[in-house]
């Protein structure tokens, strides 16, 4: 097996949140809550969950976007967590990042050339044909045209604004991007695009991604493996085709039964409809998080909160159903 | 034959922009019949959402209606004057939009914008109308409905706006309900309640349903019939089992073939369609998905009329002229 | 600024009867202070038997206690009006920019005394203060620009701050900060070209405060210098002959009203021309 690109141990990251009313007491809102997980080299690890779930607010923890509240991540074997930005810098080149927006990723102000060389330029010394250079051979490998090197952003539409944006990302030769999002705001037939330059990518640079997305089947069909996340905790890791065939987590069972199934011919799996809706994060319940909303709550997980159990093969699952093994609990 | 609840004919809806007319309807024709579901599939762009405004003559100005009839259990709409229009929008036809954030006044408490409603269209008292709201929630499945009522539109998640709104959007049990991308907005658990809701509701109350949205899945699992549109065009149009299983027109086929493919064991390769959707300020003269149809012919670029190739089944495009009639593949 | 946004400008420009009108006499005016030396008379020659004049075929508009053409004068004192308007908006802008996204992209503890500071400067009536300083001051164009654009950065650098506030939230911001660019050079390249716009409304409507602000200083004598005029001085040395030479009053006066209006009128129209499609309906 090989070795980890990142590993990330007890994240937490916490904000602050004025109370409303003058003399109200601070309250803290917990958007991550000590998760561990960890990324093997040239590996896609998804990170799926519903919106206020933290999963974004892990990413940027990573490539360190804000600082965090405690915890680790190591980024081949250097702990990033405490870099200021000078330390930073030297990762700041290895760690890029896509965004979700294609509309608001790309500086408007700005032409392909300029928006592409800008890293580029933070990162070395490169003379004005040298970038050139590079760029063409970057959009010829996202599908863009040489023409396209002096328009704006406005003129593209958002398929092509995000394949901008991963050669910006990949002008630099990073080890690791962080794809937050990237293909939810496209259209169906452009998703599939995206999706598959990702993966010709990956497959020639061996760079890894994290990727995180709402969007069930198309984490699973790019993800080596899955961490799901629940109100600021990963309730589940698994290989991606694991997860999807036995989920274990009660919470994972309803979120993939919930996805529509475009495929008719596909017996529908039994739709798990959960009751309620995701609590407040400001509010957790005490115990395991998902309590709330659980069909097979019980007593226990009302007062403990369920231990992550590493039960073979890489899976872990934090929830008071299973024992060691994975086994249910009679 | 169950009995025609809509029938739109030829219809086209332009916007007069700055840079030019964006055609964004080019020529929609279907019917509507009683207690039908009837899905719209399309991408951005594609004019599916600018058909539903068209239908409730909601087009605002730089946008007209520039061609087409749209006949309301036999009667023109587009012939209405506003004063009509308004008797019928909300009372019998009502539309519920992508999103519930904005379809709600925020500074008005839930329970007057709902009440307001109930007391504009059924010319009830304000108690009466109260009495409704609260009965309207608890149909919706909100619990606690009558604090519900004093609090505002930020007090309450995404899925309980929605609630809300389906709610008032029932208020005058419309005999048509328009959902433009009601779950787009939504998580998917919160998305999977809203849809048992609407189809529940649309039980009980018997009305006929136009589902809008991107999602396949979701109109696999919750419509009969489907209309396919891109380009401001229906491409195809048919019952949602066999015209998913069998697509007849290449943009369905490529958007079916780009979605994950679910078969264990080996990933399959996505096949995206490629190129991008047509510029509806110049819309081709022919086939709007030509320069992106892996089997594109010369002929394609004269736009081709629909063909039938089943009884209940149409498409637009050539590849299926020689079908007309017989029902061979 | 990109040329979509220009062409709005264009747009709105001509579509607006008023904003054209606007427009076009300032730029007249500019011209006419541009080459005011074309002028056949020297602003500062007297010639007492000639003093007091109503406009006629000659003296376009009378002349002055002195007997100085007043037409001429009034040119002269364009050049003084405007470019100390124009000048000041540079020197408030400069400040404004700077304090705003500074204030609003560093955010914290940074963005409180920063804040603090321009809520205490702007809490303090400002013309007081202007006079104040002027008594210690040497009068003079530079004192008055440099004056003037000290008490009236401090609008602007707070739409500045609320509007980096907003970029600062954008994709490609924190994508800069995730790539390792400098705060500098962020703020530089990637949110003062964007919130570009709003500074040049701000701006403009600056120059009309400026202006009024220059012409109220001179008025109370402690701005332009004699023989130096600006609109504002000579409504000042006007004033003496209300009675006799009304004319005296009536050009200067109509000048500033006329200007800053049309300041006003365009940066109403930069404004309408910049906001974002579809929000113009919204607004009344």
């Amino acid at each position: 097996m090989s070795e980890n690109l990142l590993e990330v141990k007890d994240l937490k990251k916490y904000y602050p949140v004025k109370s409303s009313s003058l003399f109200g007491k601070e309250r803290v809102l917990k958007a991550v809550d000590g998760v561990n997980f960890s990324i093997k080299k040239g590996e896609t690890f998804g990170l799926v969950g519903e919106s206020g779930c933290g999963k974004s607010t892990i990413g940027r923890s990573i490539i360190r976007l804000h600082d965090i509240t405690s915890g680790n991540i190591f980024f081949d074997g250097d702990d990033i967590a405490s870099l200021n930005e000078k330390g930073l810098k030297k990762y700041r080149r290895r760690m890029q990042a896509v965004f979700q927006d294609p509309y608001a990723s790309l500086n408007p102000t700005m032409n392909v050339f300029e928006l592409i060389s800008e890293p580029m330029k933070i990162h070395g010394n490169p003379t004005p044909a040298e970038q050139k250079d590079t760029i063409l051979s970057l959009l010829d490998q996202v599908g863009l045209k040489k023409d396209h090197l002096y328009r704006y952003p406005h003129e593209f539409s958002g398929g092509q604004r995000q394949r901008v944006s991963i050669a910006r990302a990949l002008s630099v030769n990073p080890d690791f991007i962080l794809c937050d999002e990237p293909i939810s705001a496209l259209d169906v037939s452009v998703q599939a695009q995206v999706v598959n330059m990702l993966e010709d990518i990956q497959e020639k640079t061996g760079v890894t991604y994290l990727f995180i997305a709402h969007d069930l089947s198309m984490v699973r069909h790019i993800s080596n493996r899955i961490g799901v996340m629940y109100l600021g905790d990963i309730v589940e890791i698994a290989e991606s085709d694991e997860l999807y065939t036995e989920p274990l987590h009660p919470y994972t069972q309803a979120l993939l039964s919930a996805i529509p199934e475009p495929d008719t011919t596909i017996a529908k799996r039994e739709r798990i409809v959960l009751s309620g809706e995701v609590p407040s994060p400001l509010n957790a319940p005490s115990g395991c998080k998902f309590r709330t909303r659980c069909p097979h709550a019980m007593d226990i997980c009302r007062e403990v909160v369920p231990p992550m159990l590493a039960i073979g093969n890489g899976r872990q699952v934090a929830c008071h159903l299973y024992d060691e093994e994975g086994k249910i609990i009679e | 034959m169950a009995e025609k609840l809509l029938e739109v004919v030829d219809l086209k809806t332009s916007f007069y922009t700055g840079a030019g007319e964006v055609q964004a309807v080019r020529g929609v024709s279907f019917q509507l019949e009683k207690g039908e579901v009837l899905g719209i599939v399309g991408e951005s762009g594609s004019g599916k959402s600018v058909m539903a405004k068209s239908i409730m003559s909601l087009i605002q100005s730089p946008g007209k209606i520039k061609q087409g009839d749209i006949t309301w259990r036999g009667e023109n709409l587009l012939g209405k004057s506003e004063k009509q229009l308004r008797a019928i929008r909300g009372n019998e036809i009502s539309l519920i939009s992508q999103d519930p954030m904005s379809a709600l006044n925020p500074v008005v408490k839930i329970g007057k914008q709902m009440t307001e409603v109930i007391i504009r269209h059924q010319r009830v008292g304000k108690k009466e109308a109260e009495k409704r709201a609260v009965d309207l929630l608890g149909k919706v499945g909100i619990s606690s409905p009558e604090e519900r009522l004093k609090q505002y539109p930020h007090e309450l998640s995404g899925g309980m706006k929605q609630r809300i709104m389906i709610g008032m959007s029932i208020s005058c049990q419309p005999e048509l309900l328009i959902a433009d991308e009601p779950t787009t907005a939504l998580d998917v658990t919160i998305q999977s309640q809203i849809l048992n809701l609407m189809s529940a509701l649309k039980d009980k109350e018997q009305m006929a349903l136009i589902l809008i949205t991107h999602d396949l899945g979701v109109v696999a699992e919750n419509c009969e019939r489907v209309l396919v549109m891109y380009g401001g065009l229906i491409m195809e149009e048919g019952p949602v089992k066999e015209l998913f299983q069998n697509p007849k027109h290449p943009y369905t086929e490529g958007l079916l073939r780009s979605l994950p493919k679910r078969s264990n064991g080996v990933k399959e390769r996505l096949v995206p369609i490629q190129g991008s959707p047509p510029d509806l300020l110049n819309p081709p003269q022919g086939c709007p998905f030509a320069d992106r149809c892996p089997y594109v012919m010369d002929k394609c670029a004269e736009l081709p009329p629909y063909f039938k190739v089943d009884s209940e089944r149409k498409t637009m495009c050539w590849l299926h002229e020689s079908e007309e009639g017989d029902n061979h593949e | 600024m990109n040329k979509r946004k220009w062409n709005g400008v264009k747009r709105e420009l001509f579509k607006n009867k008023y904003a054209l009108m606007a427009f076009v006499l300032l730029i007249v005016f500019l011209i006419a202070a541009l080459f005011a030396f074309l002028s056949p008379f020297d602003p500062n020659k007297m010639s007492i038997i000639d003093k007091l004049q109503s406009p006629n075929g000659k003296h376009l508009f009378g002349t002055d206690e002195y007997g100085r053409d007043y037409f001429t004068r009034v040119l002269y004192g364009a050049r003084v009006s405007l470019a100390v308007g124009f000048l000041s908006m540079i020197v408030a802008v400069v400040i404004g920019t700077t304090v705003g996204t500074v204030s609003g992209y560093f955010g914290g503890w940074i963005d409180n005394i920063l804040m603090r500071f321009v809520e205490v400067l702007m809490s303090i009536p400002s013309f007081f203060l202007m006079l104040l300083l002027n008594a210690y001051m040497k009068p003079g164009i530079t004192t008055l620009v440099l004056i003037i654009g000290f008490f009236t950065w401090m609008e602007i650098a707070r739409i500045v701050r609320s509007e980096t506030l907003s970029i600062k939230e954008r994709e490609y911001v924190m994508y800069a900060k995730a790539s390792g660019q400098s705060s500098f050079l962020t703020i530089t390249k990637h949110i003062i070209p964007n919130i570009a716009p709003t500074i040049i409304i701000a701006g403009t409507l600056n120059i009309a405060t400026a202006i009024l602000m220059e012409s109220s200083l001179s008025f109370l004598g402690l701005g332009v210098q004699q023989p130096n005029s600006s609109w504002g001085s000579m409504l000042n040395s006007a004033q003496g002959y209300i009675g006799e030479a009304w004319h005296l009053t009536l050009f200067p006066g109509f000048l500033i009203l006329f200007t800053v209006l049309c300041f006003n009128v365009l940066g109403d129209v930069l404004r309408v021309a910049f906001e974002p499609k579809g929000a113009n309906g919204e607004k009344k």
